[in-house]
């Protein structure tokens, strides 16, 4: 059963094999071979979930040793896979949502010259993210980050010929490096400190404590922090966020995947993944919180403020991702909620931007939600699982974010003292501002006056439902937001399933779980209707009024860009500009000062070779004389 | 008068001489240059007696056969085993027969060889009165620009002597380095220097320059052997011996018995040390060592291109092996006295030629400024006082001596009306005419400058090597710092063949008969095969690497 484990990413690798390598004869069925294989990865899964199923807990893990990567004395790195529960987790939702996403771009991108492209794009990046989760090692995860980091540069570039999105995939390229120099980083920190960057050893597994346990508490901070900076270029963390709503240039489905679903989730899996590590590094771990706890008001708030209904949605990811990073920062309280609520996020989030995609399709691409309205009627479909797909993330009781997210601020409260007090406000607020911005974002899209505008050649939008190989997939998606967060939670299942792997604690709540879930109910409600008061009651102005100085710094995402610019371009700037200056006047100098030299030289020396064989012979003496003197200096010396 | 008388008055008369023992000759081992001197004799004989009109061809024909024989007889004595188990001293003392004799004679045979055909080469030149010519003078005795000069032109007259002359010289260049005693190296150095000042002399084009650079050659050249005489007279009044192996003895103190009418002198080291330095001195000028390096752009510059490229390649060779010989024979013994002088030496040498080469106009005198700088590079590895240090030099004159031939021979071939276009403006734009000329050129100049892939950095890194394991480390960064120098203007050289542009009067390339193609030819593939698979040869040397004492 293990030999299956290579299949997983072999199937998809082969598809982007084949489709990037296949040239233009595979236009007319490319598609169907990527949807094909990314399906073919999908039921591979499921059988190894099914036998995992099978077995005990304690029983479940398995792995498949391939080749000896990297054999060097003292280095040993190897190609080789490791499936375990939470990797088997990531590994359904990976290629289930995966699946569904090839499916529905079928016709997303039916009018795309380059298809096949796309496809071959899309199986590349499955490919690479499942060796991220497969990975028994950290050089090989390593492989699979830059992997998902390369196809997420390809496809939020997909279309290049829209400057906007060329500089956005560039962008998220050149901020996602920040991270990934993190991450290597910590993968040296760790070959100094432990000798070996492979889970087993430096974890450890059951029964054999992990070299962890013999290093100082500074250096495994030091490996952790870096570790967190590697999450938040992946995860668009505080303040490494800036890619994110940018990102949105891509094609809908890829936002759905990748920069929804499964790809931003990646830094939340390797916190996950490191417990061992963060475990035992308090300091980091409460930065970890703080990091979370930050995005996900700052990801909130810019939510409220965007009219792009991607961007908009962009910001949810990331405030959503904050839970799930504040939850793995709270330690073995929170990681089995963390990874649930990356479950039930990756449904209810891909079948939002899919829906989403969905309006955008039948309204011409427009993204400008202020020139939607009543929409609900034209496209019924997408209403309804868009609908579901809202009532999920603002935990509407019963549905999936209602469980994972309330676990979340449970657990936060939990952490005790004044931190929980702090961390558990702040997920709650974060709950008020969810349902404010997701019931403004419902009402401006599928509700009130129609305010469509024709497009820039003037044709009128005719919204109409989307075809079949569109809709399923929301419907499926609409199925899990709905379902999932209950079936997890119900008998505990979830947490039964992961505690093998990640380990579980209760804490110490200073508020009961009723409280807790009364209060979110009370702030959603709030929130919801705020929203409501505002858009729905009154009219939504086409143009955009000038808004609070808060609302504006929102537009702008919080100014991060301009903090950056700031900061880092023209810092980085002056830098350069110094470093050149330094490169022109003092190594140039040095180097064009020495040629200078040396040709002055050999002129002067030039000038003893006179041609007169007197003046040579003269010389030949002197030689001669310095050769015998010298001679006879040695001895006398 | 009776038999009987005559036989008897004969034994009366050989009585006493039969008392002296005839001198044992073995004649197979000494075979090469035998056959070379042998050789140059007849061609002599030839100039003598055949017509004019065959002697060219007979010459030839006469004088690859003979290098050929010389070579094959070399090569059935390496087989022979005379280069390791059975090397020994033939000749009374007078003749090393061993491993780096035979390895330093087959590399001047064969660089003899293409010497000869380099020499031979008669299309380059335009037919003068319908007589096809090369690049010696018609007739070398006639004053240039006078009627006899112009006479001798219309007559078709060529100056067929040189192949003798190069034999002779060869001959002496093979005895050079297998010398075994001073009076045999010095006349070995007389042998092979004469026919080259004379050879400097004849060339068919700016002949006035050529006279100049052959009376300068000689007059420094005689001045040298005066030192190199004195010095020998010197060392023999130290040692009371020409023999090195005597004069080993003596600077070891384990002479068996010493003669009591010379006990006054022997032994003085004083003697010892001036008489060693100016033999030394003497080989120094002839491998072109700054500060005795002056005549070699002068007289490269002057020479007919043929023979500059031939004595750039065979003289090196020839002496740098009579060094090896002295320093690692005679002198091992008193290392510690001139390794600090020969360190001070190939210093100067491998700055001074770099440096100077910088601004070198001519591209014959450039090739002098290089030489003198390889000669730097050698001395380094001569200094290393080793075994690996003989090998990796013998492997450095291998491969230096092919690369050069065969940058001469290019240099042959890029003429204007004027014939060789030798300055180095004229030279832009060369790869875009004639890509393949320049792109062998490029080849010949990256060896000189020591780039991997080809033979001169398999050569520069032996000696290099050698040099730092003999402790010579610091030598080795200067030799490092020259080879960049020396860099600059090789590739400037490329950079202007390939990437400036023509000139409209440029020179063209002649396209040369089969002879010189095979010089260049050779020397491109000994370029390439050393740099690409140098194990063999350095195998090779290192075996030949061992003198006999």
């Amino acid at each position: 059963m293990e030999n299956l484990i290579a299949l997983l990413v072999a199937a998809p690798l082969l598809g982007a094999a084949v489709l990037l390598c296949g040239g233009r004869r595979l236009d007319a069925v490319g598609h169907w071979i990527g949807t094909a294989l990314a399906a073919a990865s999908f039921v591979i899964g499921a059988i190894l979930f099914a036998d995992m199923l099978g077995k005990s807990a304690d029983h479940r893990a398995m792995s498949q040793y391939l080749f000896s990567w990297i054999p060097v004395e003292g280095f040993q790195a190897d190609v080789s896979f490791q499936l375990d529960q939470l990797s088997m987790t990531f590994v359904l939702l990976i290629t289930g949502v995966g699946s569904l996403i090839h499916l529905y771009s079928i016709g997303y991108m039916e009018h795309d010259e380059r298809r096949r492209r796309f496809f071959g794009y899309l199986n590349l990046f499955l490919a690479a993210m499942l060796l991220l989760v497969l990975a028994d090692n950290y050089l090989l995860l390593y492989v699979g980050w830059e992997g998902v980091g390369l196809a997420s540069y390809l496809l939020i570039g997909f279309w290049q010929h829209k400057p906007s999105a060329a500089t956005a995939a560039k962008k998220a390229f050149l901020v996602n490096r920040v991270g990934d120099m993190g991450l290597s980083i910590a993968i040296m920190l760790m070959f100094t400190t432990f000798g070996s960057f492979a889970f087993g050893p430096v974890l450890g597994t059951e029964g054999h404590p992990g070299l962890v346990g013999g290093a100082t508490e500074g250096k495994l901070t030091a490996v952790a922090l870096m570790l967190l900076l590697a999450a938040c270029g992946k995860s668009a963390q505080v303040p490494l966020q800036s890619w994110l709503g940018d990102a949105m240039e891509g094609p809908t489905p890829v936002s759905a995947l990748i920069h929804a679903a499964t790809m931003v989730t990646a830094g939340v899996y390797l916190i996950v993944r490191s417990a061992a590590i963060f475990n035992a590094a308090p300091d980091a771990q409460l930065v970890v919180t703080v990091v979370g706890a930050v995005t996900l008001l700052f990801g909130a708030i810019v939510g409220c403020a965007k009219d792009d209904i991607k961007k908009a949605l962009a910001g949810s990811t990331m405030s959503q991702i904050g839970y799930m990073v504040l939850a793995a920062g709270l330690g073995p309280i929170g990681y089995v909620f963390a990874i649930m609520h990356l479950v039930t996020h990756g449904f209810f989030k891909a079948g939002l931007f899919l829906g989403a995609g969905s309006v955008m399709h039948g309204m011409n691409d427009e993204v400008d939600m202020r020139k939607y309205g009543g929409l609900r009627t034209y496209m019924p479909i997408t209403f309804v699982t868009f609908g579901l797909g809202y009532l999920a993330i603002i935990g509407f009781p019963g549905l999936s974010g209602f469980f994972s997210k309330d676990k979340i601020i449970e657990a936060a409260f939990a952490k005790g003292g004044t931190e929980g007090w702090i961390l558990g406000g702040a997920a709650l607020l974060g709950a008020a501002i969810t349902a404010y911005y997701m019931t403004r974002v419902m009402i401006m899209t599928f509700f009130g006056e129609k305010r469509w505008q024709p497009d820039a050649e003037g044709h009128e939008p005719h919204p109409h439902e989307s075809p079949r190989s569109m809709t399923i997939p929301m419907i499926v998606l609409a199925f899990g937001s709905v379902f999932a967060g209950g079936f997890f939670s119900i008998g505990d299942r979830f947490l039964n399933w992961l505690e093998p792997v990640t380990g579980h604690s209760e804490g110490n709540s200073p508020v009961s779980a009723l409280t807790v879930t009364l209060a979110t109910m009370v702030l959603l409600v709030v929130g919801a209707g705020i929203a409501y008061a505002q858009y729905g009651r009154s009219p939504v102005p086409v143009v955009a009024p000038r808004g609070s100085l808060l609302t504006r710094a929102a537009r702008r995402d919080l100014l991060q860009d301009d903090f950056n610019h700031v900061v880092l371009v023209r810092g980085g700037e002056h830098l350069t500009r110094s470093l050149v200056y330094v490169d022109h006047t003092l190594v140039d100098g040095v180097v064009n000062g020495t040629a200078a030299s040396m040709g002055g030289l050999s002129g002067r020396l030039r000038k003893l070779q006179n041609g007169y064989a007197r003046s040579y012979a003269v010389s030949m003496f002197g030689g001669v004389a310095i050769l015998v003197a010298a001679t006879l200096l040695m001895r006398a010396v | 008068m009776s038999t009987a008388a005559v036989h008897s008055l004969w034994t009366t008369a050989a009585e006493p001489i039969s008392k002296i023992d005839a001198p044992k000759i073995e004649y197979g081992q000494l075979s090469p240059t035998l056959i070379v001197i042998g050789a140059a004799l007849v061609g002599v004989l030839v100039e003598a007696f055949v017509p004019r009109k065959s002697r060219y061809y007979t010459q030839v024909f006469l004088s690859v056969v003979a290098l050929a024989a010389a070579f094959a007889a070399v090569i059935a004595l390496a087989a022979g085993g005379y280069g390791t188990t059975k090397a020994h001293i033939a000749a009374m003392g007078a003749i090393a027969v061993d491993g780096p004799s035979l390895f330093l004679q087959g590399t001047i045979l064969l660089a003899g060889i293409l010497g000869v055909f380099t020499f031979a080469e008669r299309r380059l030149d335009p037919e003068a009165h319908g007589n096809r010519v090369d690049s010696f003078a018609a007739q070398a005795a006639s004053v240039p620009g006078s009627d006899s000069e112009k006479a001798a032109v219309r007559a078709g007259f060529t100056t067929t002597e040189v192949f003798p002359l190069l034999l002779f010289a060869i001959g002496g260049m093979l005895v050079f380095p297998s010398a075994n005693d001073l009076l045999t190296l010095f006349i070995a150095l007389e042998v092979f220097s004469l026919p080259l000042y004379l050879l400097c002399a004849v060339a068919r084009r700016k002949r006035l320059m050529s006279q100049e650079a052959a009376v300068k050659y000689f007059l420094l050249g005689a001045f040298a052997s005066a030192f190199t005489l004195f010095g020998i007279a010197l060392l023999y009044g130290y040692a009371g011996s020409v023999s090195y192996a005597t004069i080993a003895q003596v600077v070891d103190g384990t002479i068996p018995n010493v003669d009591p009418a010379l006990a006054g002198t022997m032994g003085n080291d004083v003697l010892l040390l001036i008489g060693a330095a100016m033999v030394v001195m003497g080989l120094l000028f002839k491998v072109g060592a700054v500060p005795f390096h002056m005549w070699t752009p002068d007289v490269y510059q002057g020479a007919p291109t043929p023979v500059t490229g031939f004595m750039a390649a065979a003289t090196k060779v020839a002496a740098f092996g009579a060094l090896l010989r002295l320093l690692y024979v005679v002198l091992p013994g008193l290392r510690w006295d001139w390794r600090p002088v020969m360190w001070a030496v190939a210093i100067v040498t491998m700055l001074g030629g770099a440096i100077v080469a910088i601004t070198q106009t001519d591209i014959k005198r450039l090739l002098a400024y290089s030489s003198i700088a390889h000669a730097g590079f050698i001395l380094a590895g001569v200094i290393a006082t080793s075994p690996d240090g003989v090998s990796s030099v013998l492997f450095y004159l291998g491969a230096y001596s092919f690369v050069t031939i065969g940058a001469f021979a290019v240099v042959t071939l890029v003429r204007d009306a004027g014939g060789e276009a030798t300055h180095l403006s004229k030279w832009a734009g060369l790869g875009r005419r004639s890509p393949l000329v320049a792109a062998v050129f490029a080849v010949f100049l990256l060896a000189f400058a020591g780039i991997p892939l080809t033979s001169g950095f398999a050569g520069k890194f032996a000696v290099f090597k050698a040099a730092a394991e003999g402790g010579a480390g610091a030598l080795v960064v200067v030799g490092v710092i020259s080879s960049a120098i020396a860099a600059f203007f090789y590739i400037r050289v490329i950079v202007l063949m390939f990437f400036s542009e023509p000139r409209p009067e440029g020179p063209t390339v002649a396209v040369p008969s089969p002879l010189t193609m095979t010089a260049i030819g050779f020397g491109v593939a000994v370029t390439l095969v050393l740099g690409v698979a140098p194990q063999y040869f350095l195998n090779l040397a290192s075996q030949a690497g061992v003198f006999v004492r």
